[in-house]
């Protein structure tokens, strides 16, 4: 049985992580607005771009010179996944959630006799997956000096990743990241990058003119669509990180709560028995008088 | 034919522009070239420059620094990597460009030297534009 001293710094204990948490879930809160409007502005660039992106490849699949970003190297020996999580914890089952999908997917393709690489973006993926795989890594991108994501750190994450497949050091390149379906839901996905993914049923099947050519637009169109899916990849992972923050904090305030009424109600009972227990040593000590 | 036609700059951050124009003239990579409605479907890759815009609210000008631009009959959707109105920009912010421009042109060599110095000749003759 605790003392009423314990009991006392306890709860005292505990209503200070509540005020801390409290103030988490609000922090979360503002920068996930900010996350979502920052989503929500770059959605008509991803979805214009997808739609030509999609029309220009169509064409150009079928044909044998068509660039090695759009058929591929014709092998899938080595796979590189990209493992984008957070670069900060407390946010639920956040970090883990993708970390476990990537996790199947490497042992799903090592169980297929597959080479598998890893380059994570964010140090929390980093620090989970090194444990068991620290000797497929191949880089690690920090992300924790950036304070406003923005195209450019796509970029340089996307020129990273086209140097490596231009030297020949992986066939396909799987993002995973946690999509953004609403404050309480985030959905891990994977996402393959390299080579470009082509919708066969998507398009309207319209004949573009080409400037200065398909080739060269194609050149430049690949490199950017890379850029561009790692871009909303980096976006809905960074909303997708707020809403996990706000809704785990908002449980641990509610369970601080729970937690300051146990422990008021526990300590009022042991004050009570400390009074009715020295009462009763005044009674008897009278009586025996 | 329609007078006007969708008109929409986009950036991988931002929507900068959507609304009817009458013309836009777009600074393709072989040269400069205007779309009007109707014009038939093409695609083209963009070289930093001016985008100019006309419309029945009145002109616009935005910077581009590369890109893509999609034309179809009905309207006309500019992919751009980045993008300001001209009021707005500022001769400093494409130095940063210039310079890795000039980096990339000192180093490359044969056709692709040809390309890196259009794409540094290009940004100059935007700066002194805008400057």
């Amino acid at each position: 049985m605790p003392s009423l001293k314990d009991l006392k710094t306890r709860i005292e204990s505990v209503k200070s992580t509540r005020k801390i948490t409290k103030a988490m879930q609000m922090v979360a809160a503002a920068k996930l607005r900010r996350a979502q409007d920052a989503a929500e502005e770059a959605r008509p660039y991803t979805e214009r771009f997808a739609a030509v992106l999609t029309a220009v490849a169509q064409s150009a699949k079928g044909s044998d010179d068509a660039p090695l970003l759009l058929k591929g190297t014709g092998s899938d020996q080595t796979h590189l996944l990209v493992v984008m999580t957070a670069e900060r914890g407390l946010c639920g089952g956040f970090n883990s959630s993708i970390v476990k999908m990537a996790k199947a997917k490497i042992e799903e393709l090592q169980g297929k006799g597959k080479t598998v690489k890893i380059l994570t973006v964010g140090k929390k993926g980093r620090e989970q997956l090194k444990r068991d795989y620290a000797s497929l890594f191949v880089a690690h991108v920090d992300l924790s000096e950036v304070k406003k994501l923005g195209y450019a750190n796509a970029k340089d994450i996307a020129t990273d990743l086209l140097a490596r497949f231009e030297g020949g050091e992986f066939d396909v390149a799987t993002i995973f990241f946690s999509r953004f379906e609403s404050v309480i839901s985030q959905v891990p996905t994977a996402q393959q990058i390299i080579p470009t993914p082509v919708d066969a049923e998507a398009g309207d099947g319209t004949v573009y003119d080409y400037e200065p050519d398909q080739e060269e637009i194609l050149a430049e169109l690949l490199p950017s669509g890379v850029a561009t899916a790692v871009f909303s990849a980096l976006l809905e992972n960074g909303a997708s990180e707020q809403g996990a923050r706000m809704s785990a904090m908002d449980n641990a305030t509610r369970n601080a709560g729970e937690m300051i009424d146990k422990l008021t109600i526990q300590f009022n009972r042991s004050r009570q028995a400390v009074i009715t227990n020295e009462l009763i040593e005044i009674i008897s000590g009278a009586e025996a008088l | 034919m329609a007078d006007t036609m969708q008109f929409d700059l986009v950036s991988p951050e931002r929507r900068l522009a959507s609304y009817q124009a009458a013309e836009v003239q777009i600074p393709g990579a072989d040269g400069d070239l205007t779309a009007m409605p109707g014009h038939m479907p093409m695609v083209t890759t963009l070289r930093p420059g001016v985008l100019k815009v006309n419309g029945p609210e009145g002109a616009k000008d935005f910077l581009v620094t590369g890109g893509f631009a999609e034309v179809n009959a009905e309207g006309a959707s500019i992919l751009a990597e980045k993008a300001v109105p001209l009021g707005e920009a500022k001769a400093a912010d494409l130095d940063p460009l210039i310079e890795a421009a000039q980096a990339a042109a000192s180093e490359a060599t044969g056709a692709l030297r040809d390309m890196a110095d259009k794409q540094l000749a290009d940004l100059q003759a935007l700066r002194d534009a805008v400057a």
